[in-house]
């Protein structure tokens, strides 16, 4: 089978304040530690397994980002992903969730893919609208919030993530996969797999190479626009204090001071 | 003219949706609010949907709607912009709708807004303000023509009802593609958790890496139990398996208003603040004095989560026996 993980760079989560750039109004991604999305780890982690169980199948990771994504994509390459294939192009800056799923959506119609996944959302954008707009631009179906994922012949079935428990739903084949975060134990990458991700294939393309125009693209194709950036108000702090023994008693006690108890 | 604004109301055991009837009465304020109802009872529930603002109701009462997900309400809302232009379509941010606004938008062509938390027009243009990262608040709107998406963070407005109030209803005449009859429900489980549920829950006690292990969770859970409220965390445990998806709190997982919050072991991740800071009383518990979440907390104890809350749950089963 041939499988596909959809991937992306992004400003480390754990130690960096996201911020815009009040000029192009776009993320800061100049100067600050930039990592796999963690999310996308699990989701790595989850199609990895996959393909091991599955047998006879190869796992590729794709992505769209500045040069500097092939870090990333060396890391899924460490975890024991096949191949990677990035998309970079000057042209895609300040792209929209639609023309991402373009952009992905061309690779993988190329590749002719059997099965892709894709985080229920990355841990930046938080939009979550790439996997259903790849989904739409390949006329297959998606299926999202994965929490277990079963491969039947030409069926996936897996059971999805609701708000009051779970469904189990099944689809033909391909189909998109979202995989809910934390469902799945993160691989991490050995030695062994960090020496060997050297070796394994690695493309890049350029918009030219998908036969997609500039115009439908980056800053140019986006359906949106920031007009103003303010700040939040600040929600004015209160007391802290330090636990000597009286914590518990110093919360219960503002508890009851507002009769919350 | 003024705008006219659809909202897709979802049932829920053949009632509407109360995260459809927020947006709905928003949709209401901002113009003319026409509502789409798609699946088994749309017929019962669409005159009701005039109380909530709606002045006009497309229905189409059909079953496959519930049996199969995303593909046939997306081909029923699209033959429908193809006959009308609304200014905006209007959706809560749920599981169902998202998967919905993700294929429209492309289908479409259309621009899309997701976590809006407000909106507003001036004149023909929406304006629509979105939280960004913590310390900021953007408002962005569409700078093409046509139809745009936007998708509400939850509980940012609220039901507003006026009894006797009806709306037009209009039977949708489509038949439902069999090639979008793919994507089927086998079956639906409800897992019943104690307690009531972490939207519906007045107080929540939600833990973090603070925790140390998965194994101290239950000491957030006995909190949560003595003040007869729901256990919550962050995403960074729920990403490290410790618990379920469905008890992250933050930007990604719920959106909560509770009127007691509790964060203990969690340092407050703008990720994690986006999804608690609405809350009436915030209190915290952290080994670290520096940590984002005493700058918001109204009541902030530093020191040992693990040692500090089995005495608080001691604490608080006893002042409340008294």
């Amino acid at each position: 089978m041939k499988m596909y993980v959809c991937i992306k760079q992004i400003p480390d989560p754990n130690t960096v304040v996201s911020k815009l750039d009040p000029n192009t109004r776009r993320l800061v991604c100049s100067g600050v530690s930039l990592v796999l999305d963690p999310g996308d780890e699990v989701t790595i982690s989850a199609a990895i397994k996959l393909r091991d169980a599955l047998g006879n199948s190869e796992l590729t990771a794709v992505s769209m980002g500045p040069a500097s994504a092939q870090e990333a994509m060396r890391r899924s390459l460490a975890m024991g992903v096949d191949r990677a294939i990035l998309v970079t192009d000057p042209a895609l800056a300040g792209s929209d969730a639609l023309s991402t799923a373009r952009v992905l959506a061309a690779v993988l119609k190329k590749e002719e893919a059997d099965l892709i996944f894709c985080s229920t959302e990355s841990t930046d954008g938080y939009t979550g609208m790439v996997p259903g707009g790849i989904a739409e631009f390949l006329g297959i179906p998606q299926l999202t919030f994965a929490r277990e994922i079963n491969i039947e012949g030409q069926k996936a079935i897996i059971k999805r993530v609701t708000q009051t428990g779970y469904q189990t739903v099944e689809s033909p084949l391909p189909a998109v996969v979202t995989i809910a975060s934390g469902s799945f134990e993160a691989i991490y990458p050995t030695m062994k797999g960090i020496m060997g991700a050297k070796k394994k294939p690695f493309s890049q393309l350029a918009l030219s190479d998908l036969g997609i125009d500039a115009s439908e693209v980056g800053e140019a194709g986006a359906h949106e626009r920031i007009i103003t950036i303010g700040k939040v108000e600040a929600r004015a702090a209160g007391q802290v204090i330090k636990d000597e023994g009286n914590g518990a008693s110093a919360i219960a006690d503002f508890l009851q001071r507002y009769q919350l108890l | 003219m003024p705008n006219t604004i659809w909202v897709l109301v979802e049932l829920e055991n053949g009632k509407p949706a109360r995260s459809s009837l927020e947006v709905l009465s928003k949709a209401a304020q901002l113009g003319r609010a026409e509502a789409i109802v798609l699946g088994s009872g749309a017929a019962e529930v669409a005159p009701t949907l005039g109380e909530y603002g709606a002045e006009k109701v497309y229905i189409h009462d059909d079953p496959t709607y519930d049996d199969y997900l995303t593909l046939p309400a997306v081909d029923t809302i699209s033959e429908l912009l193809k006959q009308h232009q609304p200014t905006l379509l209007l959706l809560a941010t749920t599981y169902d709708l998202r998967d919905i606004a993700a294929r429209l938008d492309v289908r479409h062509n259309m621009g899309l807004i997701t976590d809006a938390t407000d909106l507003q027009f001036d004149g023909d243009t929406v304006q629509v303000t979105v939280p960004w990262g913590g310390e900021n608040v953007v408002t962005a709107t569409f700078p093409k023509s046509g139809t745009g998406i936007v998708l509400t963070r939850p509980k940012a407005f609220s039901v507003e009802r006026q009894e006797g109030k009806t709306a037009d209803v209009e039977t949708l005449n489509v038949a439902i593609n069999a090639e979008s009859q793919k994507i089927k429900i086998l079956e639906r489980i409800e897992v019943q958790s104690e307690g009531p549920a972490l939207e519906d829950a007045s107080v929540i006690v939600s833990g973090g890496r603070g925790l140390g292990k998965p194994e101290n969770f239950h000491l957030v859970e006995d909190l949560a139990a003595a003040l007869g409220g729901a256990a919550g965390a962050t995403r960074a445990i729920v990403d490290a398996g410790w618990v379920p998806y469905s008890y992250q709190v933050g930007q990604t997982g719920k959106t909560v208003k509770p009127t007691l919050y509790f964060a203990c072991g969690i340092s407050g991740a703008i990720q994690h603040l986006a999804g608690m800071k609405g809350s009436k009383f915030i209190v915290a518990i952290n080994r670290d004095e520096h940590a984002p979440i005493f700058s918001i907390a109204d009541f902030g104890v530093i020191g040992d989560t693990l040692t500090i809350l089995p005495q608080l749950t001691e604490e608080v089963k006893r002042r409340k026996a008294q």
